[in-house]
Formats: structure tokens, sequence, C-alpha cells
């Protein structure tokens, strides 16, 4: 795991001033950059942008059909793949496919005299992705390196070693190795009939196997222990799944190139995690994410020339992601900072009504106040300030909204003092607080002086069901009225 | 084999670049980070573009600069995506990784026009022919990829010397070294830009592969080595050294086995590095394989040894002052333990503890002493556990049959003394 940043303020002041001095010479140097690309590139005309749209030509037609099955397809193994945190083993699988492609290559050209066979470049992919999966599983089972090291080393030595014989394989006097580097960066825009169709076929059988597996795969993901209880395959099935993936990569690898297809795999169902939960709609969603990266990728480099069309779509679904990480409906930042700041409001709310209350009973010592509110013992902000560690600024914005909502005035001499309805709120406020004190003190033996800090944090979030709860538990109190503190006042 | 000063030069600039990726390395494998290697070194990329675009040039500064920015710069994102969204640290990688990477790929492309910048030479390096691109220092002609490479060294060591210690605690215990007062997470940025510059220093002359290779793997193989960090760093070293030595013979000697003339050096260094893992793997005495089998089939011996001993001095109690033979066949019926218990049996008829006759497997007197010591274990264990723990049916029966294997002659004469001297054991047997 990642060391974690200290939180002391200052520093903490300092970085984040680093991190956007950084951000800000980041963009200003890609948007530089961004300019001097922009000089280079064609912008289509109407008439081009028709064309594609309505896929007219026989070329865009294959390869934007190809790239929007393969997003769809890897969206869905690449579930899996997240849900099984095995994002980075998908990488090693890819990089670990390059010497099985190279090997195949060879054995065809000398077996056959002509090394491009798709078919048998892909198998001897697969074998090797096969042979690098195991590799990682073998290194963390039988040596004290963890995962990432294991990957690590995967990775880089099958990728020298496919380097390596990709050497041989270039130097070979008969057969043409040219075609063998689309496996590295992809060679999405010549992609032939041929091609779009042997991903369509993986596609279908992704999906179906997908939904066929769906009760498998899914017990698998998310409690692999209680599935090996119950009796199911664990290992039989989680190497199904790898294979599936396995068959994704592969397929992908030639057509946006070996670390594009990783992230096909990886981004998609990271953002579908933004906006549900649920396996299933995920998958979906998932699937959805990749097809419209794939779709609109391969449009955007159909139009503009000089795009690369793997590297498009990567950003188109990157784009994606990042659009879901502000605005995603679970776990978007957007939605958590706006839940946060709601909840920020309604504690700073209760703890005001609270203070208040307070405040006036114990200014009264009359035990419980009356349902009118008293005009003469409200306190002034200053003598507010001190009861809670509230900065002035945030009590000022808090008072501000009480005397808006018509909960508490203002009075001339600058004391504050409930409403009718402010005193109603409040008597509720108050008794959630001493429901759970007594509560605590009956029923948890926390002494009386300590009860108010644990409440104190609690009462916020107590819904109506547990304030039900709570009135059964203790008998004593009579409904409906607010019972006496246990504590001394401040 | 033909040698040339070219070789020796491709051998050195591969050594240098090696062993500075290296050092850096053992403490991505420390911090279970080797795929921060892997990402940064692809996330470099755009970095690089961006330079070459705003520089309009090739020239070192320029490109170093960028990617230091950029490498800090993908850590932060990483780590702002893994706090952020809640996905593990390997999808976040992914994310991050592989969308920078293909932002850089567009960058290439359109960097192609102004500057000749090919990706394969950025994924491949082109190694072998960097001593021809030379400079001069102090009259010397120098490669100019091996004086980038051994300042990059220069530099690593340097940070690896003057903040040793607060890189090894911040690398085991980054809580430890908050409240000891060393800010960990920007020694951890620190890191990530040197790995970052270290990366774009080996690019230029060896390529991406062998720089994730070399980031990654020596340090796994020293870390399979020893428990020691200083003695890791230095093993990570010596392989690295090593692996580019081998890497570079192999690739101009291997090919010619099969009838070609050479292969990429930079793919072969990585091999290379590979077979010394592989053979850490294996061989490591603490941490390897065949160490591990090694040592169990050890200890199952010894243990078959000592069953073997116990029961033939049982028979011999047994069958008073009578001949006190069992066949080996009885043996391994009894024992159950398949060959072992002939492996067994020849170790102790070298050892002279056993010997043959016609009746079968008898013990010798040196036999007989350590049986009787054997024995003597047994029944003060099981003594000790009925007497003392109250632990006296047939399970302390099994309890004392695995003690009896560790006791040591002091454990020994602790049991007699916590079991009260006894003579006999739970059983009636005599203690011998």
């Amino acid at each position: 795991m990642m060391p974690m940043p200290p939180t002391l303020s200052s520093l903490a002041g300092l970085r984040s001033a680093l991190f956007a001095t950084l951000l800000t010479l980041g963009w200003a140097s890609i948007a530089h950059a961004g300019g001097l690309v922009g000089e280079h590139l064609q912008w289509p005309t109407l008439q081009e942008l028709l064309r594609v749209l309505t896929l007219r030509d026989y070329n865009t037609r294959v390869v934007i059909v190809g790239t929007t099955l393969l997003g769809l397809a890897a969206g869905l193994t690449g579930t899996f793949l997240i849900l099984r945190k095995r994002a980075l083993l998908s990488d090693t699988l890819s990089h670990a496919t390059l010497p099985g492609i190279a090997l195949a290559f060879i054995v065809m050209t000398l077996l056959l005299g002509d090394g491009k066979h798709l078919i048998g470049l892909i198998a001897g992919a697969a074998i090797f992705a096969v042979l690098g999966t195991s590799s990682v599983l073998l290194i963390q089972r039988y040596s004290r390196l963890k995962n990432d090291a294991a990957l690590g080393v995967v990775l880089s030595v099958y990728f020298g070693l496919g380097i390596a014989i990709m050497g041989i394989a270039t130097r070979m006097a008969s057969g043409n190795a040219a075609g063998l580097n689309s496996f590295i960066y992809g060679k999405t825009a010549s992609m032939l009939f041929a091609d779009a169709l042997l991903i369509a076929i993986t596609a279908l059988l992704a999906g179906a196997l997908c939904l066929l597996f769906f009760k498998e795969f899914s017990l698998i993901c998310f409690d692999a222990d209680f599935a090996a209880t119950q009796g199911w395959p664990v290992a039989r099935l989680d190497f199904f799944m790898m294979t599936l993936v396995v068959v994704v990569t592969v397929v992908g690898l030639q057509a946006v190139g070996l670390i594009l297809v990783v992230a096909l795999l990886i981004i998609p169902p990271s953002t579908a995690r933004f906006w549900s939960r649920r396996l299933s709609v995920m998958l979906g969603l998932s699937a959805a994410f990749g097809a419209a990266s794939g779709m609109i990728g391969a449009g955007i480099s159909a139009l503009m020339a000089n795009l690369p069309a793997g590297a498009v779509i990567v950003l188109t679904a990157a784009s994606l992601f990042f659009f879901s990480l502000v605005f995603g409906t679970t776990g978007g930042l957007l939605r958590m900072a706006m839940e946060r700041f709601s909840l920020s409001r309604k504690v700073m709310r209760e703890n005001l009504l609270r203070e208040l209350y307070e405040w006036q009973e114990s200014a009264t010592q009359a035990g419980e106040i009356g349902s009118e509110p008293l005009p003469h013992a409200g306190p002034r902000l200053e003598e507010l300030l001190p009861r809670r560690s509230w900065s002035a600024h945030s009590l000022k914005r808090g008072l501000r909204q009480m005397v808006r909502n018509r909960w508490m005035e203002a009075t001339d001499s600058g004391r504050y003092l409930f409403t009718t309805a402010g005193l109603e709120l409040a008597r509720g406020v108050v008794r959630k607080h001493r429901l759970w004190e007594a509560y605590l003190i009956t029923h948890a033996d926390t002494a009386p002086g300590q009860v108010d800090w644990g409440a104190d944090t609690i009462e916020h979030v107590l819904d109506e069901r547990i304030i039900a709860e709570l009135e059964s538990r203790l008998p004593g109190l009579a409904p409906q009225k607010v019972p006496k503190s246990p504590h001394l006042l401040r | 084999m033909e040698w040339s000063f070219i070789d020796t030069w491709i051998i050195v600039t591969g050594m240098l670049s090696a062993m500075s990726c290296a050092l850096l390395g053992n403490y991505l494998v420390l911090r279970r980070m080797s795929m921060m290697g892997d990402a940064i070194s692809h996330a470099v990329l755009p970095g690089l573009a961006i330079a070459f675009l705003i520089s309009g040039s090739r020239d070192s500064l320029p490109m170093l600069v960028g990617a230091v920015g950029v490498g800090v710069l993908t850590a932060v994102l990483i780590q702002g995506v893994n706090k952020l969204s809640g996905l593990d640290q390997g999808a976040s990688m992914g994310v991050v990784f592989t969308s920078l990477f293909a932002l850089g790929l567009i960058l290439i492309r359109q960097a192609a026009d102004h500057v000749d910048l090919d990706p394969g030479c950025v994924l491949y390096g082109a190694i072998e022919l960097t001593p021809l691109d030379v400079t001069t220092l102090f009259g010397w002609e120098v490669p100019r990829a091996a004086l980038t490479n051994g300042l990059m060294l220069l530099v690593n060591v340097g940070f690896v010397v003057i903040f040793f210690k607060e890189l090894r605690i911040s690398s085991f215990d980054p809580a430890l070294a908050t409240t000891m007062g060393f800010n960990s997470g920007l020694m951890h940025y620190v890191l990530m830009g040197l790995v970052a510059a270290t990366t774009i220093a080996a690019f230029e002359s060896v390529g991406s592969i062998l720089v994730i290779a070399m980031l990654i793997v020596p340090g796994a193989t020293a870390h399979l080595l020893t428990d020691r960090l200083d003695a890791m760093l230095g093993i990570s070293l010596v392989v690295a050294a090593l692996s580019a030595v081998l890497g570079h013979v192999g690739a101009i000697t291997v090919p010619t086995w099969i009838g070609f003339r050479d292969t990429s050096t930079a793919g072969m260094m990585a091999v290379a590095v590979g077979v010394l893992f592989l053979a850490a793997f294996l061989f490591a005495p603490r941490h390897g394989v065949i160490g591990k089998m090694v040592a169990q089939g050890l200890l199952t011996l010894s243990i078959n040894r000592d069953d073997i001993l116990g029961m033939l001095y049982r028979v011999r109690e047994l069958a008073g002052k009578g001949v006190a033979a069992v066949k080996a066949e009885d043996l391994r019926n009894a024992l159950k333990t398949g060959r072992w218990v002939r492996l067994a049996l020849m170790d102790l008829l070298r050892n002279k503890m056993v010997r043959h006759t016609p009746e079968g497997v008898v013990l010798t007197a040196r036999g007989l002493t350590a049986a009787a010591n054997l024995i003597r274990s047994h029944r003060l264990w099981e003594t000790y556990l009925c007497d003392q723990m109250g632990f006296c049916d047939a399970e302390a029966h099994y309890s004392a049959h695995h003690l009896e294997h560790v006791t040591d002659e002091e454990m020994q004469e602790r049991l007699n003394r916590a079991a009260n001297y006894p003579t006999q054991d739970p059983h009636q047997k005599a203690i011998p």
C-alpha cells in the first residue's frame, strides 16, 4: 500500500499549493502542446461527418462495428476482473502474450512458409497468456514475494523474452515479420472484415457466457470462501473466468494493441462502479461504456486524420471515467461532497438548537422549559462561541441560517431567541440527545459525567425508529417530554 | 563471437542503466509498489512528447523535466483516484497509466511531424546504437548514453546513501516514519520523481522493457536471497550488472546456435535477469522452492529415523532378553511413510546406528543410546502431560510423539525436574 502522507495542516497546505502549481504547469504545457497539435489536425467537413455517422464507408463500418463489439466484450469480462481485484493481472497477461506471438510466427514460417495466420498467432498468444498467469500464481504461492512483485517480474521478463524472439523473427530471411508490431500498438484503422468477425464472435461468446454463469461468477467475486463451502468448484470457475479474460485480451491485442486493451478491460468497469453497485447493472453499464468508447473513439479517429484510433478509444473511455468520478451517483465526488455538506449543515443546526435550549434551561433553573419561548435570557454570539469548538465564522453562518428559517430571532442587542417553531424543533433535538444519554447510563454503564460526548456524536443520525426503540427501553421517561439532563449543564 | 569496443560500451551502458534502475527498484519491491514502476515508465510517454513539442528538440534536459513532472503527476493521480474513488490500488493504477499512455501516443504521433521520434524506439530502445553517439569527457570519447546513465546512477546512489535511514523507515513502516517526524509522503513523491528520471535516462538507451525489468526483477531476486536491506541493495546491483553482461553475450551468441546472427540486446537482458530470478526462486537457501523442499525433506527424514529407532527400542523392550530384530518390511508397514522409511534406514545404516542381521534390523550400541534418549524424551513428556496437566488419554501419546522429535538435552532435563524425576511413565513403562 502506498504510504499515507501526514495530516499536519501546514504541510497539507504546502502540498496542496505544490499540487495546484504542478497541475497548472501540467495543463499549461499540455494546452501548449495541444495548440501545436491543433495546427496539424484537419477538422472534418460536414459531409465527412455524415458519412461516418451513417457508416456509409465499408472500411469505417468494419472498424466501428469491430471496436464497439470489442469494447462491449472487454467491458463485460473486465467487470469480474475489477471485482476480483486483479486489474493489473490483465496488464501482465497482455504483455506475456508477446513471446507466444513471436514463437508462433517463427514456427509457422518454418512449417508453412507464411507466419501470419491469425488463428495460429492468437493460439500462441493465448498459450503464453496462460503460462504467464500461472507463473504469477506460482511465484506468489511459493515465494515471499507479494502480488505486485510477481506481476512485475512476469510482465517484464516475458515481454523481454518476446522482444528477443521478435528480434530473431525480424532477422529471418523468409517470412515478413513487419505486421507483428501491430500486436503491440494495434492497427485499428486497418481492421479487416475477418478481424471484426473474430471480435464479433468473441463478444457474442463472452456475452453469452457472462449471462450463463452470472450466478457462479458473482458468487466467487463477492465471497469465494462461501462459494467453496457451498461446494462450488471455485478454482475451476476462477480459471474459466480468467480464460474469458485471456480470450478477450488476445482478440483485442491486434485491434487496439497491448497496453490499450488493458485500458478497455479496466476503465469501463471502473466507470460503471460510479453509477451502481449492483452487479447486474454494473455489468450492463460497463458493457455500454466499453461499447460507447469503442464507437465514439473509432468515429473520431475516422473523422480526423493523424489520430490513432486505439489511443482515442482509450481517451474516450478515460473521459467517461473522469466524468463519472465527478458526477457519478454512487461514490461520485460531487454527490459525496453534497451529502457531506448537507450533513454538516444538519449537525451545525442541531448543535445550535441544543446549545440555545440548554442556555435557556440553565438560565431559568426551572427544569423543563414551557412551550412559550423565553424572552429574556438569550445568549449573544460571543457567549455561544466558547461553548463548543466552532469557529466564529461558521457560528455566524449557522445563526444567520437559523434566523432565515425563522427558528430563532435576533434582538436589537444582539441576543438570540427561539421562535415557537424553533423551540419545538430544539425540544426534539435535546430529547434525542438525552434519550441516548439515559440509554448509555442505564444500559451501557457509562458514567453520567461522560455520556455527553458519546451522545453528541450519535444524536445527529438517530432516526424515528431508533427513538421509538429507545423510548420502549427506557420506560421511566414520560413520552413527548424532554427529560432532565443527567449531568450539569455548562 | 566477435568482440569489439562497441560490445564493451554496450555492456557498460547496459550495466549503468540497469544498476541505476535496480537501486531504486528495491524500494518499489519493499513498498509493494512494483507495478508503480511499470505504470510510471508507461506514463512518462506524454511527458516526453510534451517536452518535444515545446522544446522542439531531443535535448536531454527538457525531456528529463517533462518526465519527472509527469512521473510525479502520475503518482499523485494514482493516489488521488485511489483515495477519491475507492477503487483498489491496481485498478486506479490501470486507469491512470493507460490513459496517460494513450495521450502520449496521440501526442507523439503529432510530434512525429516536428522531430524524429519513433514509439518503437521508446519501447525497445536502441542500445546497440548507443556507442555510435559519443561525446568527449576529459579527452576520452564516451557514449552519451553511458554518461547519462552513469550520472543517473550517481544521483541515485547519492540519494540512497543520504536518505538511507529515512527510506528504510518509510518503506517498512510509514506510520512510524510519520511519528518520527519524517514526511513519508514527501519521500514517496521524491522516490517516484527519481524513478521517472531514471526511467527517462534509461529509455533513451535501452527502452522501456529493460527499464521495467531492471526496476523490479533485481530487487525481487535480492529479496529472495536476503533479509537485510543493505545486503539486498548490494545483491540487486550485482544481479543487474551480471544480467547486463549475460544479456549482451546471450544476444550475440544464443541466436547463432539456431542459425541466426543476433537479437535484441535489451530483450535478452530482460531474459537474463529473468533467468537469475528463476535461479533465486528455485535455489535461494531460505526462501527458494528447492531450499524449502530440501529443508522439509531433511525434517521428514529425521522424523522417520527417530521413529525407526523408537520402534526398534520398543520391540527390544518387549522381547526382553530375546532376539529384537525387525524386518525392514514390517518397519515400512508399521510406519506407513513409504520410501522415506528406506531412505531413513539407509541413513541409519551409514551412521552405524542399526545393522542388518538375517532376522532383520537390530540396534547397535550407538543406536541403542540414541533410541533410549528418544524414548526418554517421549516418556518424560507423557508423564509430564499426565501428571502436571491432567492429560492422560490416548491423545497424550500423540502429543508426546510430536514433541519427542524437537526435545533437546536441556529441555529433557527441565522436563525431568518439572515431572519430579519420575522412573515410570503413565503406562508403567520404565523411563530409560
